[in-house]
């Protein structure tokens, strides 16, 4: 039976690809994807928990509502676009903003398609705890921060102040604001998100000062609380040259890409990926608790899902 | 973890030894006194760089923009690419086929047969074990992608191997090559792939192959060569032809070392298949990744333990198919095969394909409120020793600072003629050669000031290593009991896949190069007390019996007899220490370590192949120079998991 089917599946594929002599390997699929026949949608989660609530959700409608089956990969941002112009993935759900990436594969290669809004709003910027802008009030000014970096000085950053970064995957222009903005900072990359919320948490556990680049929505906020600091406000095009940097960054409304084969013949689960959109508050419930109650994704989704039957049902129709 | 042999007699007079020191110091001094005028202190002086930003750019958006219409795509990867799909794609559904009672029974039959029935029981255990945690499915997935990915290694290999021990020209050709790929750490791999594959299974499949292909390589041409003489001449002299020969005498007599060969590549492809979850292999690797992403140790150590016992379940039974000296009884090919298809049938009609969901065990939880109550209590504010992060910031500020500073401060000429008086004291002119070569390659590539920042984190992680593994190492060569029980610890820690470590050292020690230091040294520290206890026991027991006669007492032993005497053992422990902790710093990038372990994350992370690239070549010809500045005269042995 199992050799059978195995058999049939093997030259079933070997045929489909020896049949037409060019092997495009930017049309092939997961070896993982649809075992036993069922369909299955695979979806990119990026390594941030807000992401991992949008595809938990997204599966468990799919799954359960739909009767899809979902392979979930971690890719990196840039990455996850290449990923999915190939069709190695099928939608990324919630993308901050990579315009050198969406004119090549939206406009010139039209292998994505736009899928939408996520409904949600994020924003990057330096935060300190709410403690720390408590006690001092003018430090979320920059031009106050030279006057407290003293505070922030750790082993890693020297003489100087630490403005701590995150993923290097992440969309960053710190450097160059420190730089032009002439601050007495240095720039400590933590290497990855974990890293970064491991030493926040750290800090707070002791009330100690930190400043750190940070975005919303973010679940670490309900159990760090964080005030911004302002930077010089953003106009439009002032971050367009990446080495004289010297504004905040923007409001970005957060989209959605689905591979452009799948959302033209994606059936249900295409149409309902592109009405896929929620606030702020609904996906930071999800994702405290996956993050910290330490609910596994796909428990928190149900969960959410079981009280918010109107938001979902809207999706579907 | 292949057991290591090491010869502990040596025949060197040491006065001549002293004597060729000193000239070789007095011909470099020499040299340098010679040059001296000409040369500038500092960095490495920016007209001496080469910049590969254009090229590379270049380079990786020519892939991009042609990967689905140039000829070479279409018809040359893409069809190496779609057979790793199709491949792993049919190993998958067979092992989902079979069921998890069917995967469990032949596995267990597998291991009864070459490995006798308690290997069997462990096997079944561990098979029910990655089901109990709820891992089931990505245990199968990364099992379908290691059985691609060490049959493609091994038949690599196996033919490299060949025509390395057929061919005197081939081998010389092919050693070098072998011995360097040998060093590399794993995520120097990983770019290359990507940007001609792309992100997933096919890019993970290729990377573990170059990576686990070389020790089946390697000791298939040591094999072939090391067949006794003897016996290859009784065959000719029975008129064998060349071909019978190889058949009948040259390939039964290598079957130790093409088994060893065998087990290296899977413990090697198995830790790759977990690194290679960055570039989207699935399976285990990416559920250790995920659950690191949300800061879960809980989860990731459910992750962890199925690649563990999969590690060692794999290594006892391929280790005790290599021994071949004690076959129990096993049972024959037909029943054990009957006896699979039969459970997997069973499991089939009673509808029990998938692992039963009610009988998973939440281990995350228990494992996360101990990492909080270890991280709440030790990490700061300890009376009298101070909290873990008040070390880590000493560390920081008394030991890597200063190293750092000093090694950036050096005149660039020096550090090379450090390396080369370092090299070439140990090994031969050539290994000092190579490694002068390679120091002087990061230089070029224009990467000086990170790659002496990493180089500065090795050598305070190795410092470390090399006193708390000599110490442990002594300690248990001279007590049966410590070493039985430091056995499965080592065991365990060699297997972890170094992702794991990465989340407890930050909570420990925060965000910086500290904690980068403390998982490399966690991670090389079995390697180092394996490679000192084995050397301190096969010291000749003669030479300690003679010792103690003349009354010595047992410190008197251990200084002027044991060490000394397994002086070559300690420096293959220093080389392999060294290997290790270059393999984690790396990693460490992720976890603030930055310099070039950051440069190769952000390179993956960003798709920027001009960073990536440049810093994994930089990481390579580190890794060369430093293997080569520990490495003595004679080849080494092969290098542990």
């Amino acid at each position: 039976m199992r050799a059978r089917t195995t058999l049939a599946v093997g030259s079933l594929l070997l045929l489909t690809v020896t049949g037409c002599g060019a092997a495009d390997m930017t049309k092939q699929a997961s070896p993982f994807a649809n075992a036993r026949g069922s369909k299955t949608v695979t979806l990119s989660v990026q390594s941030w928990v807000g992401a991992q609530s949008n595809v938990a959700v997204a599966q468990y409608i799919l799954e359960h509502k739909l009767g899809y089956r979902v392979d979930t990969v971690q890719v990196d941002e840039v990455p996850a676009w290449d990923a999915l112009s190939q069709g190695r993935v099928d939608a990324i759900l919630e993308d901050w903003g990579h315009p050198d990436q969406e004119k090549r594969y939206v406009e010139d290669k039209k292998t994505i398609a736009r899928g939408g809004g996520l409904g949600v709003t994020g924003h990057i910027g330096w935060y300190v705890p709410t403690y720390l802008a408590k006690q001092h009030p003018d430090i979320t000014d920059w031009r106050n921060l030279n006057k407290y970096a003293s505070l922030f000085r750790t082993a890693e950053s020297g003489g100087k102040g630490q403005l701590m970064d995150g993923s290097p995957s992440y969309v960053t222009n710190d450097k160059a604001l420190v730089n032009n903005l002439k601050l007495n900072y240095q720039v400590v990359f933590a290497g990855s998100e974990a890293a970064q919320i491991t030493q926040m948490k750290q800090f707070a556990k002791q009330h100690k000062p930190f400043l750190t680049y940070w975005y919303a929505p973010q679940w670490l906020f309900k159990k760090v609380p964080m005030t911004e600091v302002k930077l010089p406000p953003y106009k439009d095009g002032c971050d367009a040259d990446a080495a004289k940097v010297a504004c905040a960054y923007p409001h970005t409304p957060l989209q959605k890409y689905l591979n452009a084969g799948f959302a033209a013949s994606g059936g249900k689960a295409a149409a309902f990926l592109k009405k896929f959109s929620w606030t702020t508050e609904d996906q930071n419930e999800v994702s405290l608790m996956i993050a910290d109650q330490k609910l596994s994704p796909q428990d928190a989704a149900k969960k959410w899902a079981d009280s918010h039957p109107d938001v979902w049902r809207k999706w579907l129709s | 973890m292949a057991t290591l042999t090491v010869p502990a007699s040596r025949t060197n007079i040491p006065r001549l030894l002293k004597s060729r020191t000193a000239a070789k110091l007095l011909l470099l001094a020499l040299v340098t006194a010679v040059l001296l005028p000409l040369l500038h202190g500092g960095s490495w002086p920016h007209d001496l760089t080469v910049s590969l930003d254009k090229p590379l750019t270049g380079a990786s958006n020519w892939v991009i923009d042609n990967r689905d219409s140039h000829p070479l795509f279409l018809y040359f990867f893409g069809y190496i690419s779609n057979a790793v799909v199709l491949s792993v794609r049919a190993v998958y559904l067979t092992l989902l086929a079979a069921g998890w009672t069917g995967v469990t029974a032949f596995g267990a039959l597998l291991a009864w047969r070459v490995a006798g029935p308690r290997l069997a029981a462990g096997t079944a255990i561990a098979f029910l074990a990655c089901g109990a945690l709820g891992m089931w499915v990505p245990t199968m997935q990364t099992l379908a992608l290691m059985v691609v990915a060490v049959l493609a290694s091994v038949v690599v290999g196996a033919l490299l191997g060949l025509a390395a021990g057929l061919s005197d020209r081939l081998d010389r050709a092919l050693r070098p090559v072998l011995d360097t790929m040998q060093v590399l750490p794993a995520f120097a791999y990983l770019l290359p792939v990507v940007l001609v594959f792309g992100i997933g299974v096919p890019a993970a499949v290729l990377a573990t192959v170059v990576y686990a292909a070389p020790p089946m390589a390697r000791l298939t041409a040591l094999g072939l060569r090391g067949a006794d003489p003897e016996v290859l001449e009784a065959v000719e002299s029975l008129g064998a032809t060349r071909r019978q020969r190889l058949l009948t005498a040259r390939i039964p007599l290598a079957r130790g070392e093409l088994l060893l060969g065998l087990n290296q590549t899977i413990m090697m492809a198995l830790s790759m298949a977990v690194i290679a979850s960055v570039i989207g292999a699935g399976g285990l690797g990416d559920r250790v990744y995920q659950a690191l992403a949300s800061v879960d140790v809980g989860q990731a150590l459910a992750a962890g333990i199925p690649i563990v016992l999969l590690a060692i379940v794999l290594d006892r039974v391929t280790g005790a198919a290599g021994d071949g000296t004690s076959r129990p009884k096993t049972i024959g090919r037909a029943y054990a095969l009957a006896v699979t298809v039969a459970v997997a049938l069973a499991a089939r009609l009673l509808g029990r394909l998938d692992w039963p969901s009610g009988w998973t065990l939440n281990i995350a939880e228990p494992v996360n409120r101990a990492v909080d109550w270890m991280t709440n209590h030790l990490y700061s504010g300890v009376p009298v020793i101070g909290g873990t992060a008040d070390w880590a910031g000493h560390f920081t500020t008394w030991i890597l600072d200063p190293v750092r500073g000093g090694l950036q401060w050096l005149p660039w000429w020096s550090v090379l003629l450090i390396v080369a008086a370092l090299a070439w004291t140990i090994g031969t002119w050539r290994t000092a050669l190579t490694a002068v070569l390679a120091m002087a390659a990061i230089g070029v590539l224009g990467v000086w000031d990170p790659a002496l920042d990493t180089l500065s984190q090795v050598l305070a992680a190795v410092a470390v290593t090399l006193v708390l593994g000599f110490a442990t190492g002594i300690a248990a060569a001279r007590s049966d009991r410590v070493e039985r029980a430091l056995r499965p610890v080592l065991d365990v820690f060699q297997t972890m896949p170094q992702f794991v470590y990465l989340i407890p050292v930050v909570a420990l020690f925060g965000v910086g190069r500290a904690p980068a230091v403390a998982a490399a040294v966690v991670y090389a520290l079995p390697a180092v007390v394996r490679i000192t206890a084995q050397g301190l026991r096969q010291v000749d027991p003669a030479a300690l019996e003679s010792a103690r006669s003349l009354g010595a007492t047992g410190r008197q032993q251990l200084w002027q007899v044991q060490l000394p005497l397994a002086k070559r053992s300690l420096l293959l422990a220093v080389n392999q220490g060294v290997v290790l902790v270059l393999a984690v710093v790396i990693i460490g990038g992720l976890v603030g370590g930055g310099a070039l372990g950051y440069n190769v994350a952000f390179g993956l992370a960003q798709g920027d192949l001009a960073t990536g690239l440049v810093a994994g070549g930089a990481i390579v010809c580190l890794g060369l120079m430093l293997d080569r500045v520990t490495q003595p005269t004679e080849r080494r042995a092969t290098k542990g998991a």
